[in-house]
């Protein structure tokens, strides 16, 4: 790491804390409401299509099929203290101040229905022991306020007896399916991916198209035909990556960083049609049915291209679901390669080349940035990578220290397992709930701009799909350029000097268009 | 919710996108930038031209990248940056510009 001197520090000028305790105001967010799914994406996913007669019981006996067979679900809503360790730890509570985004009162959404139906005092007793029925009003506060949790466990990281508000969260969101209440946002999606392979809508001649439009781009900057395969059936390497990879800014910068790293590798690689979404979508509605069918979806394709290792992109929960799940509800993957990881995240892979010195790497040219990194949420919290405890902190961060040399950490409290959210998490990157994901992002923003202010830091860095579409969305409306968010590999990508490598003029690049740091104009906003 | 044009009523989702793409014509393309605040003019009109051509061909709305180089090859370099689609379209080229071609909204982590 390179210390500069800073013209350009802004001093004398104060940050929000991100970690301060907001002005409390009951039912602030209540009216946050997701559109909620039509007739058709909820029977795609095996749901009924609308809010069935006698939801009521539905709801409850459901409620203790989870109990009964989720043995975490159950110990969650029996074991609470309320201490209040959790109280001030979720970002949305933190952004919105609405108590019931305090974790231990939308973890009692729940449990206070399970208490009248499930526990003797509570069906005896219930004023005693904060008990309710489940009514109309009860079901709508869970509609709200469980689509006000991003499932991204910072709370739990805090709670003294462990208890995962997420979930707690999935399993409401789970009920709700069941009685033919889903979110459009997550079931439209899950529907999609069934129907075409992706969260986009993806087919597979707009797929391939659109990768031999990259392949052009990536010659005519480097004079190096480095190719973006799909469907090649015996490439050792299936690549899975969020679709987003395919379509969005800046994630396909970061698809054409895992290009180059494959390319000087020297692997043979493919991307699917058929299993072209890492995300998925099922582990936000809490169904293991519907996440199982896309797993299941990557075995076939796996099977059907020969391939020998499966390496997952950029994308947080899709990580933590290959990392937790893959095997077992995907599996068995007793064809692949046994001596390679199974799966294996493409920061394990980059990193392994950079340390064997496969990847000829100059770091000089990512000197216009000054970055912090983000560690999201589900990686963070949810899975590892390598072979150490802490190595989901640890390679991220070794890659992009081998890639630039201007690196920053943001404040202590808000990063590695106390890494703040993007606010766009678990099922809320939707349009329909801008309100809240702005709420819960300012944490981080705010974080990001103590950081800007210290270190003269312009650009965030995420390896998540979700993580970059939140951030171009809000980097804007804290005072940062849109374009002030990047992917790991987009940076390997810029450093990375392939064999025979003819760099087209600079004038035509976009890399040198770097917009200066935003200056005085980033502090008091969004606040 | 759904828009009134010339005496009829066509039918959108919650966000404003029509639900029958085969209703699409300039003057419902006009009515929907209007509610986004957009007045068309020929740059508008080219994205959205291209989008509908793409989608023709596709079933799906193209890349941003490759729509950023569509519009770089037509309009320049200058104008060939997603900065610029975005003064276009300040919800976002993806979806803003969607809305008003008559086409399905780009759905997942984008």
């Amino acid at each position: 790491m390179v210390e500069l001197v800073i013209d350009n520090k802004i001093s004398n000028t104060s940050i929000d804390d991100p970690l301060a305790p907001p002005c409390m105001t009951a039912g602030a967010m209540e009216g946050s409401k997701p559109y909620v799914a039509a007739p058709e994406h909820n029977e795609k996913l095996g749901f009924p299509g609308e809010l069935v007669d006698g939801w009521q019981e539905k709801a409850i006996a459901r409620m203790g099929e989870i109990a009964r067979t989720n043995r975490a679900f159950k110990v969650y809503l029996d074991t609470c203290i309320k201490c209040g360790a959790c109280t001030d730890k979720c970002h949305y509570y933190l952004g919105s101040g609405d108590p019931k985004n305090m974790p231990v009162a939308r973890q009692d959404l729940l449990r206070a229905v399970y208490r009248r139906y499930f526990t003797f005092a509570g069906k005896y007793f219930p004023k005693l022991v904060g008990a309710v029925d489940l009514t109309r009003e009860v079901l709508d506060d869970w509609y709200s306020y469980y689509h006000q949790c991003s499932q991204c466990r910072r709370c739990a990281v805090f709670c003294p007896v462990g208890i995962d508000t997420a979930e707690i969260s999935m399993a409401a969101r789970d009920i709700m399916d069941h009685i033919g209440m889903g979110q459009k946002y997550c079931n439209e999606i899950i529907g999609k991916v069934m129907d075409i392979g992706n969260n986009l809508g993806l087919n597979e001649k707009a797929l391939k198209a659109t990768m031999e439009d990259l392949e052009e781009d990536i010659e005519d900057e480097t004079g190096v035909a480095v190719r973006i395969p799909v469907d090649e059936k015996g490439a050792d390497i299936l690549l899975i990556t969020p679709s987003a990879d395919f379509f969005a800014e800046p994630h396909i910068d970061g698809l054409i960083g895992y290009a180059k790293v494959f390319h000087a590798a020297g692997v043979s690689w493919t991307v699917s049609s058929y299993a072209s979404e890492a995300a998925n979508f099922g582990l936000f509605i809490g169904s293991q049915e519907n996440t199982a069918i896309l797993c299941k979806r990557i075995q076939k394709a796996a099977k059907d291209l020969g391939v020998k290792r499966i390496i997952f992109g950029e994308c947080g929960h899709a990580w933590r679901v290959a990392y937790n799940f893959l095997n077992t509800l995907g599996g068995p993957f007793d064809f692949l390669d046994q001596n390679y990881p199974i799966p294996q995240h493409i920061l394990e892979f980059t990193w392994d080349q950079i340390e064997c010195g496969n990847l000829n790497l100059d770091k000089s040219r990512n000197d216009k940035f000054r970055l912090t990194f983000h560690d999201s949420c589900n990686v963070a919290r949810a899975s590892r990578m390598g072979d150490m405890p802490g190595g989901q902190f640890e390679i991220p961060r070794n890659v992009i220290k081998a890639v630039c040399n201007n690196y920053f950490e943001m404040p202590e409290e808000t990063i590695k397992e106390k890494t703040l959210c993007c606010g766009g998490g678990g099922g809320l990157l939707t349009d329909d709930l801008m309100d809240i994901r702005k709420k819960g992002a300012s944490p981080r923003m705010h974080a990001m701009q103590q950081v800007e202010q210290d270190h003269g830091v312009n650009h965030l860095v995420a390896i998540c799909a979700i993580c970059k579409t939140q951030f171009a969305k809000m980097l804007p409306e804290f005072g940062f350029e849109r374009d002030a968010i990047l992917s790991i590999h987009q940076l390997v990508s810029n450093a990375i000097i392939l064999e025979g490598q003819i760099d087209e003029d600079d004038d035509d690049d976009d890399i040198d268009e770097i917009p200066e740091p935003p200056g005085a104009s980033a502090t008091g906003v969004g606040s | 919710m759904a828009y009134e044009l010339n005496g009829a009523t066509i039918e959108a989702d919650e966000e404003g996108y029509i639900t029958d793409l085969s209703v699409w014509n300039q003057d419902l393309a006009k009515l929907i930038a209007e509610d986004e605040n957009i007045d068309m003019n020929d740059e508008h009109w080219e994205v959205v031209n291209f989008l509908r051509d793409y989608y023709e061909e596709y079933q799906i709305a193209p890349a941003v990248r490759v729509l950023i180089k569509a519009v770089k090859k037509s309009m320049g370099k200058d104008k060939g940056n997603n900065k610029y689609l975005y003064t276009l379209f300040p919800y976002g080229p993806a979806k803003q510009a969607c809305k008003i071609a008559g086409l399905p909204k780009p759905t997942g982590c984008v």
